[in-house]
């Protein structure tokens, strides 16, 4: 199609007489068009010798793109301090043509935006996290006296709301806790079970799925499962709120949005986590034992030997750890709401810290809880 | 010419989760016109534009785009119609993350075959049809409510349809940024022949551009004319209420 020979389709015909190139342009000129000839007009503009005229007498309508193209060559033109015309073209295109204001066209104003030194950079991001500590620890503070406030009026949690965050965090989660746990039981039972088959100790995979179980996995897993889906859903839904104004709005009518949205959460996250850590135990040591059983135990054995492992103090050391890590997972959603920027992509950012955060401080919390119950003897 | 018909609605019935909304509206839009639909809030305006641009699925009837039917179209020929018309939504929807030129280049970038500089020629062109010549470089958010809705009138011009669905242009703008977004509604109508569908309910903008309006109410036409001439000569009491804010003769219509 965009050939120089007089096809009946090309779009833009070379000519030159004399020293002056004549651009011929001819048809629609819309953007299909202009895409094939572009380069081309470009090209025979940027290596004429004389004045540029581009002939538009047989051109049947003129788009933007048309329009852009008759600027470009214009532009091209001047660089190149030619003489340049357009001529034959249809009087309303005339005049959107010849409204077009070039002078203006190269001229957009650089936004300010700050832009800082290397040294500046770093002080900033210092005072940036100093800021974020600040608010941290403030936000901690607050949902602290927000729930202390909440055991002296229990009748200022608004029940109804509460029940269903309960409902989405805990109840909502059984199904797929109840997938991991198993699994997770499963796995470290039949992973176990071959080595120490090897000394003919394999009963003892009970003990060692038990106490792995109650004392870390349970607790863990079930506060990474709920950071992935529940904190996160905080961090999302407080974030939205955040963006359009509601928490704004909150401030205004003088509740801290902190005690409004943030409280209520954290207690969610509190009660529930220990219920699912407890739910989680048992069926993870039950994919244990279901292994066992594979393997060709009888259950009264196992159930004997599980008996005389597991002690009240090994679930007691997993649920203490659940109520710290529920109200991690909570706190982190709601703080990384709150925090919020402007726009969509910060609600995106949010859920990520969320979701990240929560984890670290599981994991941080859990070494620090070894180390107590170690020193402790418990 | 000017009396040609570019979009013919078709008892259209449309709403969501089984609540009706509109039912069988039917009216025309001539070629190069600005044409208002009007209406209270909740009246049905927004879902009516929305069901003319296929964006939600209309219950029954027909939106015909140059006689081709926008509902339920798909593939090939949705696609031809969608180029026919460009939309500006009620908050502008940019993208946050990219200038206002880049933003206006998008759709030049995805459906044209344009090379790089063209693209950022063309889009700059554009821009400055809105009188935002000078901000092309600018992201959103460092703009201003009008500018927004402006670069996002010159985003949906990009690929020159024949047709600009606006959604409310006037909203949160003040009067005298609202009167200067009329001004291009016109110039653009006046200088390309742009035909204009727009939801409103800013009276003053209204008088100032509607060549025809119809105006919505309980799900259905209440009446159709020019603006001025349906206000000087309502044919009902609501019409009569509407157009000269009577909130009490509106209650008792």
């Amino acid at each position: 199609m965009a050939t120089d020979s007089a096809g009946q389709s090309a779009p833009l015909r070379v000519e030159s007489s004399g020293s002056e190139t004549i651009l011929a342009l001819s048809g629609t000129l819309d953007d299909a068009a202009v895409a094939l000839c572009w380069s081309r007009a470009l090209g025979a503009a940027r290596t004429s010798q004389g004045p540029v005229r581009v002939d538009c007498a047989r051109v049947d309508s003129c788009g933007g793109a048309g329009f852009a193209l008759l600027v470009a060559l214009a532009e091209m033109a001047e660089e190149r301090k030619q003489s340049f015309v357009v001529d034959g073209l249809a009087p309303q295109f005339r005049s959107m043509y010849d409204g077009i204001d070039r002078s203006k066209l190269g001229q957009a104003e650089t936004p300010q935006r700050e832009k800082y030194g290397p040294v500046a950079s770093v002080g900033q991001a210092v005072a940036d996290r100093a800021a974020e500590w600040r608010e941290e620890t403030e936000f901690v503070g607050e949902v602290g006296v927000g729930l202390a406030g909440l055991g002296r009026e229990p009748r200022r949690l608004r029940l109804r709301e509460w029940w269903v965050m309960v409902e989405k965090a805990g109840t909502n989660a059984l199904p797929i806790v109840a997938l991991i746990s198993f699994l997770m039981g499963m796995i470290m039972a039949f992973q176990a079970a071959m080595p120490m088959r090897q000394f003919g100790v394999d009963l003892f995979v009970v003990n060692l799925v038990a106490l792995a179980i109650t004392r870390e996995l349970g607790p863990l897993m079930t506060a990474i499962v709920l950071a992935g889906r529940s904190g996160s859903a905080f961090a999302a839904e407080i974030g939205t709120m955040k963006v359009n104004e509601e928490v704004a709005a909150l401030t205004t009518m003088g509740l801290s949005p902190v005690r409004f949205l943030a409280v209520p959460r954290v207690l969610a996250g509190i009660v529930v986590t220990p219920v699912l850590t407890v739910y989680s135990m048992a069926i993870g040591v039950a994919g244990g034992l279901a292994v066992m059983m594979m393997l060709g135990f009888p259950l009264a054995t196992l159930m004997h030997q599980l008996s005389g492992s597991l002690r009240v103090d090994d679930v007691l050391a997993g649920l203490i750890k659940s109520f710290f890590f529920g109200a991690v997972v909570a706190g982190v959603g709601c703080l990384r709401g709150l925090q919020t920027g402007a726009g969509a992509a910060a609600v995106g950012d949010s859920t990520t810290r969320s979701v990240v955060t929560a984890i670290f401080l599981i994991v941080l919390l859990d070494a620090v809880f070894a180390v107590i119950y170690y020193q402790l003897k418990f | 010419m000017q009396e040609e018909k570019i979009i013919e609605v078709r008892r259209l019935s449309a709403g969501y989760a089984g609540r009706t909304i509109l039912s069988d509206v039917s009216f025309d839009v001539r070629q190069g016109e600005i044409f208002i639909i009007l209406g209270g809030s909740g009246s049905g305006k927004s879902t009516l534009l929305k069901n003319m641009i296929g964006l939600y699925p209309a219950m029954s009837g027909e939106v015909l785009i140059r006689g081709e039917n926008m509902i339920g179209a798909v593939g090939a020929v949705r696609e031809r119609l969608l180029r026919q018309f460009g939309v500006m939504y009620q908050g502008g929807a940019l993208f946050g993350s990219m200038t206002l030129a880049e933003n206006v280049a998008l759709p030049l970038e995805e459906c044209t075959r344009l090379p790089r500089e063209a693209r950022a020629l063309l889009a700059r062109l554009k821009l400055q049809q809105v009188g935002l010549g000078q901000f092309a470089d600018y992201l959103p958010s460092e703009t201003s409510g009008g500018m927004v809705k402006r670069a996002a009138v010159a985003r949906a011009m990009a690929l020159d349809p024949g047709i600009l669905f606006l959604d409310e242009p006037s909203a949160g703008l003040d009067p005298i940024t609202s009167a200067e977004l009329d001004e291009l509604i016109r110039a653009l109508s006046r200088d390309y022949g742009i035909t204009f569908v727009i939801a409103s309910h800013e009276l003053a903008s209204v008088y100032a551009i509607g060549d025809r309006a119809i105006l919505l109410e309980n799900g259905g036409i209440a009446a159709e004319g020019s603006p001025v001439q349906l206000r000087d000569n309502p044919p009902n009491d609501y019409v009569r209420a509407f157009f000269r804010r009577e909130p009490e003769r509106a209650r008792a219509a």
